[in-house]
């Protein structure tokens, strides 16, 4: 397919050098970005986490 | 040229309600709905009215058995254009028709603000030490899955076969931004730490009728809800709700182009996948999006590579056919995700909840040492989606600017009470707003009038961009009351 490839920013190109990547990405990922928020989120997780996530069953839906 | 592109999301949410013994998610789904427009009574019972101890908004308090709900009546029609509803065991709320995925997004989003006013109100309801929740997801991570469905109005005239035929790789490769997020596996699925979407491991067909078992990639119900000689409404299953805004809009916005460039014959190539029903999972499985997927013609490709090519053809084909920026929107923030999906999955967490949760999930376990399975990060997971402002995890990722956002508080909040102007659904939540005493029964493609008259009065509305703002919204202000309306309407 012709591109013109000045029209749209930032557009991926199948070309382009992959940045080799591996299965704990996650691992490796800049977190430390959010770790000022987990203590936030501690502050509003539900109580007893276990139990909630135990009883935390939906009947069967489309 | 294509049919003007008009879609609507349908969300089935989550529900549960902690210390309460005799919960029943009927029930609850139920009280949900009735208390979003100030509790008035509208639940009746198939059976047992006379019991004192079952309340009509929809808790049972005594333990007479499983009362039965007729859910058909549990039906609201709400000034927004919108349906908020039991559906089975869940609250759901299907959004008004929208003419632009923009819009889409924005009443999309608006239903999760209108069930937490519904939670909010239910607590009036609701005993002491009992707390409701309301989560927009699609799993509870123990083989149960309820869905989101996007509909999109196409061209009768399109061949059914075609849709097959050109959009299955679609909608199987385009999880990769389009995915929630899911520790786990289910539906004995192979075992997995986390995967990119919380629906895929319940497709089990490439095509068919089933939304509830063997759920098939593309969904063949054929109800238009609009003039059947013309349209075709697209009754998409395979998608994940999302709580970010972004996501939904590209989501939306690039799935009507791919329907848009196939009623106009604009895609050079199908793209057929060779297992498109193993592909599902399987991709969905592999957050390191490589994974190398069979086609049919006996190459390989990973999903990734493969939107790429959706991407060349589409971007230029939205250039070409759909001059409104929205489209332009849609196509510069799907090119910058799959830019930064290629060079770093985690680049898109500030707009794609699978990797924005994965994010979330990695900094507990490298800051509290845990493991995949531990109940801190299951919850974590579940509360990302759950709809109370004050506690909904996205919620907090976006009002630390660790998510982005489209829309702000003002629009969205406007959006759960005022239509949107381009479509039917405008005089549809006109009329729920203006005349409610007047009107008996609305659908999506009529409503229907008790004006005193002999005989009930019926509006149809075969023509979703008709009943617009332009065409009826000075009748509708000129009109006192729905006589006048329907005079006027005549005439």
């Amino acid at each position: 397919m012709a591109q013109e490839k000045d029209q749209i920013p930032r557009r991926p190109d199948l070309k382009s050098e992959r940045v080799s990547s591996s299965p704990n990405i996650p691992e490796k990922a800049d977190v430390h970005k959010i770790d000022d928020l987990l203590d936030e989120i501690d502050s509003v997780l539900e109580e007893n986490a276990e139990e909630f996530v135990k009883n935390y069953v939906q009947k069967g839906g489309q | 040229m294509a049919v003007p592109r008009v879609i609507g999301t349908e969300t089935e949410y989550g529900i549960t309600i902690r210390n309460q013994p005799d919960f029943h998610p009927t029930f609850a789904s139920a009280l949900v709905i009735n208390s979003y427009q100030g509790g008035r009574v509208r639940v009746r019972w198939s059976f047992d009215e006379e019991s004192p101890e079952r309340d009509a908004r929809g808790i049972s308090a005594d333990d007479t058995g499983p009362a039965e709900l007729d859910s058909g009546l549990i039906n609201v029609v709400l000034s927004n254009g919108a349906r908020l509803y039991v559906d089975h065991a869940h609250p759901e709320y299907s959004s008004p028709e929208c003419a632009d995925p923009r819009q889409a997004a924005l009443y999309d989003k608006a239903g999760e603000k209108i069930v937490a006013q519904a939670v909010e109100n239910a607590y009036q309801v609701l005993k002491p030490g009992e707390y409701l929740y309301v989560h927009k997801n699609n799993s509870d991570g123990k083989g149960n899955s309820y869905g989101y469905h996007e509909n999109y109005l196409i061209d009768r005239e399109l061949p059914f076969s075609d849709l097959i035929r050109y959009a299955t790789t679609w909608l199987v490769t385009r999880q990769i931004f389009t995915g929630s997020g899911k520790i786990g596996s289910e539906n004995e699925r192979p075992p997995v730490q986390y995967q990119i979407s919380q629906r895929a491991d319940f497709f089990e067909e490439e095509v068919g009728l089933e939304t509830t078992l063997k759920r098939p990639i593309i969904n063949t119900r054929d109800e238009p809800h609009s003039d059947v000689s013309r349209y075709r409404r697209f009754h998409v299953i395979i998608g994940d709700a999302n709580m970010s805004e972004i996501q939904t809009f590209v989501k939306l916005g690039t799935t009507a182009l791919l329907l848009a460039a196939i009623e106009d014959r604009a895609l050079p190539d199908d793209l057929a996948l060779a297992d498109p029903v193993s592909a599902t999972w399987q991709l969905s499985h592999d957050i390191s999006l490589e994974l190398p997927l069979a086609l049919a013609d006996g190459s390989a490709a990973t999903a990734l590579e493969l939107q790429i090519r959706y991407f060349e053809w589409l971007s230029e084909y939205a250039e070409s056919t759909f001059p409104d920026p929205v489209w332009s929107d849609v196509i510069s923030e799907w090119g910058a995700i799959l830019h930064d999906l290629e060079q770093d999955v985690m680049l898109t967490a500030d707009r794609i909840d699978w990797t924005a949760k994965l994010r979330m999930l990695s900094a507990f376990r490298r800051r509290d040492d845990l493991e995949w399975h531990d109940p801190k990060l299951a919850l974590a997971a579940l509360q990302y989606h759950d709809t109370d402002p004050r506690k909904g995890l996205a919620y907090r990722l976006e009002e630390r600017g660790n998510l982005r956002r489209m829309f702000d508080d003002q629009e969205l909040q406007l959006a759960t009470t005022e239509p949107p102007p381009d479509t039917r659904a405008y005089f549809r939540g006109r009329c729920v707003k203006k005349y409610p005493d007047s009107l008996v029964a609305a659908n999506w493609d009529s409503l229907v009038f008790d004006v005193g008259a002999e005989t009930l009065k019926r509006v149809p509305m075969m023509e979703p961009l008709r009943g617009n703002h332009s065409l009826v919204g000075d009748l509708i202000d000129s009109s006192l009351d729905a006589a006048r309306l329907l005079e006027a309407l005549e005439s």
